[in-house]
């Protein structure tokens, strides 16, 4: 399969890093032929033009965290590893901007950026994965309240596109409307329209101090009555999350503000939520993490290898405050989920365990659509075979046909990661 | 565009719009002939005032079907001339969409037709506590549609964001003349995102729902007076060094702060080598810790006077300088070309000393109004049209400008938008293979390229046009320079 004068040769000849694949590659059950490791930016270029030439379908991988989301790739031949796309390329601590290529590990460059008293404020709710991962899922943590999500914050991108095509928008500045924004079609694309190769983002100094205001215990309808005034608040809460283990328990709500008057502003909030809550200088446990299930036995999440919910059913629930109080009253009081999400932003992540009969997984993302109808969305992030099999993964996607047409002129020949994203892109 | 087929549809608009909604008198037409860049004129051939989105989708179809290239307008207030009409086209008048279809608070969000101005939101909300965040110079005219093409920003950008970061849903008609709904709650592409911000390329907003911001606690809003421009240089340096996000950081220098007091005798202090305004605004305790250091560190930068807002009306005079600036310099220039570029905050130095040599090589006088905390200038080309060749060499100064930013890795505009007046700089700052792929998505939208053709591109490639071999990187990206572009 490697043969003198076949893509692997043609790779070899371009200096470009490759290994055939094996089983522990898989994407989602798809085991690739072969893993590139590239290096440049013009090493990708070269990888994405002997697919090409050899008809080769592409997935894009960083640490792997969320390569397990969305639908299985129709077909796989080349794994693009990210791993030695590894560098911070510059950050000018003076203007609040760093340029970094796709591999480098979220908590690599939140390092880096400390040392400077600065921060790229997102928080994706999933350790150990890559900026160009975290780019690609469009991950979204609990800050996303006050400083948007990595959408808001990118500022320039590079990518390669499926004919080898080496293409930038944006920039380094913040402010800059010259050209279309591909930084945003390529946030949240899964890798469908291209690789990204380098990111460019917009930096916020780090807080001087944070304070959460933490009430554990609390019904949910408890919770709901008060978060209205705690999101209106003028103490500005930079997140207001919820964590529900299970639908018989209590729930437990946490507040984060940010600043140098952060204690005062925790109290403000504290008066708020009642004096059940406490302020802590610490986040609770459960804070900025996925939901995980509640079941019987080691779960997924503790197989030794095992990536963090890998194996669950994972739903993403995007709707308005409003709809919360009939949500947790409706379909999410019926079921065993476990519930994790930002209140104020009205994102809400469900998770089921992998022994989850699937008629009754599919059940509950019927149920949540059905109660949202137009005030909300109900994605699939993850979910094994059996459960994927029976739902519509991605449920109402407006712009759909305008979505097709993009794929179709990036990637006429349905290459990169075909069949992984909405509506079977 | 033969005129027979510009009178055929005129006629066909008529039958699907109201009665006066189609207007054909050369008189009448002269009112749109331009936007806010009033250097690029062209009479539309056909002005339409649509009240709905299906009328608009209507106009853009038979547009379609007599191959007529369209353009959409708002108030008209843009700067690029990005709603420049065409005289073999449509012109397409969002100012009878004026209605503010809901205000939802508990979900702190707005939906509003694309004719509703910038600063109506804000009026409309105000009470409850609330305002529309981006503030454009030109809200109180500008209109909410305008905004979403030109993705506008204004001074408060600096900590608060653009119009795409407070737009959650936008209701569309696309160049085929299909309304489609574009949802932030969407999976899928951020087709909202890429909608924002594209100059009436990808079609027309006709509804669009905005963020509602809570208004801060405390607002402190500071005025410091330096000797030079490089003291309030220092300043903006010190106080993002030191971790402060303000709401906004402007600064004026001596020509423009003489032009404000000429214009509106904002008694801005004398002597000043440059004027800083500085506002904060959040919480009232975190107001108060970053007014302390914000004021040490004006004082130890050299400010020779501070003046601190104690009122709303205070605070409105402080403003009131920097906002007239532009038409203020008016006053002491005959005529005079507003440039708009970006460079990062840190090459803010070595920028502003090249605008003062191409001030002295030229003879050209540049008054200088930035949003300083963001790096976006706005020099102010000072020229008399009647003088011979000043005017040309002014429009050389400002095209160096550019140059200078495009040099020093930055933009070459922040918020006025590229429209007409800047494509021909796009291969400047981007490669042959940028805007071949900003083009796919331009294609995927309107392969017929009928949705303000002209704009933002220079010569686009058709969309059935197959691009060259393609020649590998490009040379800037091989030499390492790929980011200075």
């Amino acid at each position: 399969m490697n043969g003198a004068t076949g893509p692997g040769a043609a790779l070899a000849a371009a200096g470009v890093t490759i290994r055939p694949a094996g089983p522990d590659d898989a994407v989602a059950g798809v085991t690739p032929r072969w893993v590139a490791f590239p290096e440049t930016t013009r090493e990708i270029a070269a990888v994405m033009r002997v697919s090409a030439a050899h008809d080769l379908a592409v997935v894009v991988a960083g640490a792997g965290t969320t390569l397990h989301w969305g639908r299985p790739p129709e077909r796989c031949d080349m794994l693009i590893d990210t791993c030695r796309l590894n560098e911070i390329l510059e950050h000018e601590a003076g203007d609040l901007v760093v340029r970094v290529q796709a591999g480098v590990p979220v908590e690599t460059l939140a390092e880096a950026l400390a040392a400077k008293r600065q921060e790229l404020a997102l928080d994706p709710p999933l350790e150990g994965g890559t900026v160009g991962g975290l780019l690609a899922a469009g991950l979204a943590g609990p800050r996303a309240l006050r400083y948007g999500t990595a959408r808001d914050l990118l500022i320039g991108i590079t990518v390669v596109l499926a004919d080898g095509t080496i293409a930038k928008a944006g920039g380094k500045v913040v402010k800059n409307v010259a050209g279309y924004d591909l930084g945003k079609l390529f946030t949240g694309s899964y890798g469908t329209l291209g690789v990204i190769a380098d990111a460019t983002f917009r930096l916020h100094p780090l807080p001087t101090a944070r304070a959460w205001v933490v009430w554990p215990g609390a019904a949910p309808d408890e919770v709901l009555a008060v978060v209205p005034a705690v999101t209106a608040s003028q103490a500005e809460p930079s997140a207001v999350e919820l964590d529900r283990p299970a639908p018989d328990g209590p729930c437990a709500v946490a507040v984060l503000v940010e600043g140098a008057a952060a204690a005062e502003r925790a109290q403000a909030v504290r008066d708020l939520l009642g004096e059940k809550a406490r302020v802590a200088d610490e986040p609770p446990r459960w804070w900025g993490r996925l939901p995980e299930p509640g079941h019987p036995g080691p779960g997924p999440s503790s197989e030794p290898g095992g990536r963090p919910g890998e194996g669950g059913v994972l739903v993403e629930i995007r709707t308005v405050p409003s709809r919360l109080p009939g949500l947790f009253a409706g379909a999410l009081a019926r079921t065993d989920a476990a519930v994790r999400g930002s209140l104020a932003s009205a994102v809400l992540r469900v998770a089921l365990p992998a022994e989850t009969d699937p008629a009754a997984a599919a059940a509950l993302v019927s149920a949540l659509r059905a109660e949202l109808a137009d005030a909300g969305r109900v994605v699939v992030l993850s979910a094994p075979e059996p459960v994927a099999r029976r739902v519509d993964t991605w449920g109402h996607v407006g712009g759909l046909a305008l979505m097709r047409r993009i794929k179709d002129r990036f990637d006429p020949d349905r290459r990169m990661s075909p069949g992984r994203f909405v509506g079977g892109i | 565009m033969s005129d027979a087929v510009l009178d055929r549809l005129a006629v066909r608009f008529a039958e699907l719009l109201p009665a006066g909604a189609v207007i054909t008198d050369p008189v009448r037409l002269r009112t749109y002939e331009c936007d806010g860049l009033t250097l690029h004129r062209a009479m539309p051939g056909i002005v339409v005032l649509p009240e709905t989105a299906e009328q608009v989708a209507a106009v853009v179809r038979l547009c379609g079907e007599y191959d007529v290239p369209f353009v959409a307008r708002g108030s008209g207030t843009g700067l690029s001339g990005g709603a420049l009409p065409r005289t073999d086209g449509v012109l397409i008048v969002t100012s009878r969409m004026r209605r503010i279809l809901e205000i939802d608070m508990p979900n702190r969000r707005a939906v509003v037709e694309p004719g509703v101005t910038n600063l109506a939101i804000t009026e409309a909300v105000r009470e409850q506590g609330y305002y529309y965040a981006p503030d454009p110079s030109s809200q109180q005219v500008c209109s909410i549609g305008g905004n979403v093409a030109e993705n506008a920003g204004g001074a408060h950008c600096l900590k608060y964001g653009f119009t795409v970061n407070h737009i959650l849903g936008l209701e569309i008609v696309t160049p085929d003349g299909e309304i489609v709904e574009l949802s932030a709650l969407d999976p899928g592409y951020d087709l909202l995102g890429a909608f924002v911000g594209s100059e009436g390329t990808l079609g027309i907003a006709t509804k669009i729902t905005v963020r509602l911001s809570r208004a801060p606690e405390a607002v402190t809003t500071l005025l410091a007076a330096f000797g030079s421009i490089e003291g309030g240089g220092a300043a903006v340096s010190a106080i993002i060094a030191a971790g402060i996000v303000p709401a906004a950081i402007e600064m004026m220098d001596a020509l423009a702060v003489e032009a404000a007091e000429a214009a509106v005798g904002c008694a801005y202090p004398e002597g000043a080598g440059a004027v800083l305004i500085v506002e904060l605004d959040g919480p009232r305790a975190e107001v108060e810790h970053q007014f302390t250091a914000v004021e040490r560190i004006c004082r130890e930068t050299g400010a020779f006077e501070i003046r601190v807002a104690a009122s709303t009306e205070e605070r409105a005079a402080i403003w009131k300088g920097r906002k007239s600036a532009f038409a203020a310099v008016g006053r002491i220039s005959p005529a005079y070309i507003v440039q708009d570029g970006v460079v990062p905050r840190t090459a803010l130095p070595e920028v502003l000393a090249g605008i003062d040599r191409l001030q002295e090589e030229y003879g050209i006088r540049v008054a200088n109004v930035f949003h300083a905390g963001d790096g976006n200038l706005h020099p102010l080309v000072l020229f008399d049209d009647a003088a011979p060749g000043e005017g040309e060499r002014a429009a050389t100064v400002s095209g160096r400008i550019l140059d200078l930013c495009i040099e020093h890795g930055g933009s070459i505009t922040g918020e006025h938008g590229v429209g007409v007046d800047k494509s021909r700089y796009m291969p400047k700052m981007f490669t042959e293979e940028d805007l071949d792929t900003m083009q796919l998505v331009r294609c995927a939208f309107d392969p017929r390229s009928l949705s303000n053709p002209g704009k933002v591109f220079p010569t686009p490639r058709l969309c059935g046009e197959v691009p060259g071999v393609r020649k590998g990187v490009h040379p800037l990206v091989e030499s390492g320079r790929a980011e200075q572009f």
